[in-house]
């Protein structure tokens, strides 16, 4: 009962601060409801038996993601005017877009009562087996993703050069 | 009452659907990067509770992977509007109008 309540508690909490992220006036206080939304996403993790996952989530997105976004929001926030909500929507797509929208949502609820409920199971020896798979099953994956980052490192650091010899 | 599986895609669809009205309706361009973002993760909680499900721990090996990506294309992404403010002096993507016919 309390585990239910739990998840309910954390999960309205983080739709609300979703939505939050896209209703927010102000750019930074967007990226404060999206680092509300990554820790209850993290709590949902550990819930369902992935405290790796829900770590690095804590890490890497809380830690590092955000707070680089929170720098460029700073960068540029000082002299960008407001870009104002909703600057683009007009009120005569609304039936189009709800339409559009309730049918697929009953596509949707058709589709789901179809498939029959699954249940979970007990993942056992987290840590050493994802260190296992990283290092042999998906070894290759890993490799080249990591070369991916080195790539966006360095075309970041292009993206930024050309600018100053430009000046 | 119990918390099944159903439970936790229905709510990666919520924040899935909430991240890609994001993109529709902002025009700021950081804030369509931070709704990228909320849509990545949305994708990541199906893959924790796809492992949970089989069982498997690969889900969770591709969650991460997913976070790398989403790292690698924030880096670029970031350095891209940094640039675009330099030289348009705006990320109002009403504004940004030079790829237009």
């Amino acid at each position: 009962m309390i585990s239910v309540l739990g998840f309910y508690f954390v999960s309205a909490l983080a739709v609300l601060s979703a939505l939050g992220v896209i209703f927010a006036p102000r750019p930074t206080h967007s990226l404060l409801s999206l680092m509300m939304t990554m820790v209850c996403l993290s709590v949902l993790y550990l819930s369902l038996g992935a405290p790796f996952v829900a770590m690095v989530n804590l890490i890497v997105y809380a830690g590092a993601v955000l707070v680089l976004f929170l720098f460029v929001i700073m960068f540029l926030g000082l002299r960008t005017k407001d870009v104002p909500l909703l600057s683009r929507f007009h009120p005569a797509f609304l039936p189009a877009a709800c339409l559009t929208g309730s049918a697929f949502l009953l596509i949707l609820v058709r589709l789901s009562r179809q498939v029959s409920a699954p249940s979970f199971h007990g993942i056992s020896g987290q840590m050493h087996a994802i260190g296992m798979a990283l290092f042999t099953k998906y070894l290759l994956p890993f490799e080249v993703i990591s070369l991916l980052l080195m790539l966006a490192i360095f075309a970041a650091v292009a993206l930024g050069k050309e600018e100053e010899t430009r000046a | 009452m119990i918390i099944t599986p159903f439970h936790y895609i229905g709510l990666a669809a919520i924040l899935f659907t909430i991240g890609l009205a994001g993109i529709m309706i902002r025009r700021n361009v950081l804030l369509i990067l931070l709704s990228i973002e909320l849509m990545l993760n949305a994708a990541n909680l199906i893959f924790v509770t796809g492992a949970k499900i089989h069982g498997q721990i690969d889900g969770h090996l591709l969650a991460f992977m997913v976070m790398v990506i989403a790292a690698a294309e924030v880096t670029i992404g970031l350095a891209i509007t940094v640039l675009l403010f330099k030289n348009q002096n705006s990320t109002d993507t009403n504004e940004i109008r030079w790829l237009k016919g």
